[in-house]
């Protein structure tokens, strides 16, 4: 990805994505914090555009954007005013210091390994996808719906009232 | 100046540790699965990205994989919501340091 367009667009998703997870994880109200994560979704969305993935991006948008975090702003509202802040235990400074540690390991070993990378993009990856969900990947299709099925009579059923 | 596949590899470490510091760190339960859902997305966009640019037999393979793990992610989100709910509807509260009746 040599061309103007796709570095600009990069750092673009990069500032937006990167804010907007950190401030998903600074802001003291979680109704904010779910706000900010919704903007870190639709960057994700814009990255999986930029690496030629355009039907993730489109499932990314309507299921992450749209389904996941209705479902959390759901969860808060059906929560009380008290229980809406986004705190820290005190458990702060060694989480900081594991994520940090973990994230210098994986670009560490990111920029020192030679990746054997290839230039070019994929043309249409819809059909290709649709086409590998149902012959080579069948099994595991049938069982992910079985998921989503069991996953919604399990949801209903934890939180039916008798 | 381009962007290579390290660009998006550092790039999705840098949200996967995000996502883990609030994992590891928020009192909320809902906050928790906030964190776990960055995660996810981290781990989305590494597949992705590898996708596009290591040349494989199997082209697409990668893309397919975010598709299963979109799909187990929101099962898993609706599953976790529900026990948040079931847990504040039990104990009338969602704060990690009050749910404690497994503690010694």
């Amino acid at each position: 990805m040599d061309d103007t367009g796709s570095v600009v667009a990069f750092w673009a998703l990069a500032v937006l994505t990167v804010g907007s997870a950190l401030g998903a994880a600074a802001v003291r109200d979680l109704v904010r914090s779910v706000v900010c994560l919704v903007a870190t979704f639709v960057g994700v969305a814009g990255f999986f555009v930029l690496l030629s993935a355009d039907f993730l991006a489109v499932a990314q948008v309507l299921i992450y954007a749209g389904a996941i975090s209705v479902l959390m702003v759901f969860a808060i509202m059906l929560t009380p005013r008290a229980e809406r802040n986004n705190a820290e235990t005190f458990f702060r400074w060694p989480a900081l210091a594991i994520a940090l540690s973990l994230l210098g390991t994986i670009a560490a070993v990111a920029l020192t390994t030679d990746w054997a990378t290839t230039g070019q993009g994929f043309e249409e990856t819809a059909s290709v996808i649709g086409n590998a969900l149902l012959s080579t990947y069948v099994l595991p299709f049938e069982i992910a719906s079985v998921l989503l099925l069991a996953a919604m009579v399990g949801a209903i059923l934890l939180v039916q009232e008798d | 100046m381009s962007v290579n596949l390290e660009h998006f590899l550092v790039l999705s470490a840098i949200l996967f540790a995000i996502g883990l510091f609030m994992v590891l760190s928020k009192r909320n339960v809902v906050s928790i699965l906030i964190g776990i859902e960055l995660l996810f997305n981290a781990v989305n966009v590494t597949f992705a990205a590898f996708a596009r640019f290591v040349d494989s037999e199997t082209a697409l393979a990668g893309q397919v994989f975010v598709i299963f793990v979109i799909t187990v992610a929101a099962a898993e989100a609706a599953i976790a919501l529900a026990l948040a709910m079931l847990i504040y509807r039990n104990r009338g509260t969602i704060d990690i340091d009050e749910i404690n009746l497994l503690k010694w």
